[in-house]
């Protein structure tokens, strides 16, 4: 089986469409008959992300690869970049605004939770220029 | 403990999802914060909450959440409603506070479930 690979743009000033595109790839994977664990960590991991494009970054682009033994998740947005990315990862650390927080989010749980649900993560990140986080999740 | 009984326990008015009544609930999670719900993974799940937008919906379709359940006498807009509707959510609403809501699915013999 060759891999799959599928393009979303997220919208940046739309926070109610935030979760399309994982809720899209929720159903794709759920058509292809993946494992549901697998394909919860993956909507999770990704949900999460997509929020964080949202509400830190004015969106940006995922890039999703379906291959038999990983789906792999890029999301590169043009934001402000991650100032500090240890306190970034600890749990409850958050820079959201009063006003994210009235929405459900900004709890500091965004990375935190993106570690968790994928097997494999890694944060690129540039002060000014913006940031793409890499997520892999292994199939069963 | 199926969604109708909580229906009943809580007093709640079924805005959609009247078919899934039957539906088995296994666990309960209660927060207005979307990440805390995400960092929680049980099957067949509840959400008890005060926060009435899409990102409800999201979340809980992300989880594999069976039935939202808003309180303090909060109703969604019907786009919520329909996006819930779409996605094979039941959705409650009661006038009950979340610690009293929290409190009677408790008694009832409804667990939190520990995360992982």
């Amino acid at each position: 089986m060759s891999s799959l690979k599928f393009h979303y743009v997220v919208d940046k000033t739309d926070f109610t469409r935030a979760g399309e595109a994982s809720s899209d790839v929720k159903g794709k994977l759920r058509k292809m008959g993946c494992d549901p664990e697998v394909i919860r960590k993956v909507a999770i991991a990704m949900y999460e992300g997509e929020i964080n494009m949202v509400i830190h970054a004015k969106g940006g682009v995922i890039d999703v690869e379906i291959t038999p033994t990983d789906i792999i998740l890029v999301l590169k947005d043009n934001g402000p970049g991650i100032a500090d990315i240890e306190k970034a990862m600890q749990a409850g650390y958050s820079t959201a605004s009063e006003n994210i927080r009235s929405l459900g989010f900004g709890a500091g749980m965004g990375l935190p939770n993106m570690k968790k649900y994928s097997d494999e993560m890694n944060i690129d990140t540039v002060l000014g220029v913006g940031t793409t986080v890499t997520m892999v999740v292994h199939m069963k | 403990m199926t969604i109708g009984d909580i229906k009943n326990f809580l007093n709640a008015d079924v805005l959609c999802g009247e078919d899934l009544l039957d539906k088995e609930v296994h666990t309960a999670c209660g927060s207005d914060m979307m990440s805390d719900v995400l960092a929680f993974v049980k099957d067949q799940s509840v959400l008890i909450t005060g926060l009435c937008n899409p990102q409800t919906v999201r979340t809980a379709e992300m989880m594999d959440i069976v039935c939202i359940c808003f309180v303090r006498g909060k109703v969604p807009d019907e786009a919520v409603i329909e996006l819930a509707r779409q996605r094979g959510l039941a959705i409650l609403a009661t006038n009950m506070r979340m610690f009293e809501a929290c409190g009677i699915l408790y008694e009832k013999g409804l667990r939190g479930g520990a995360s992982h």
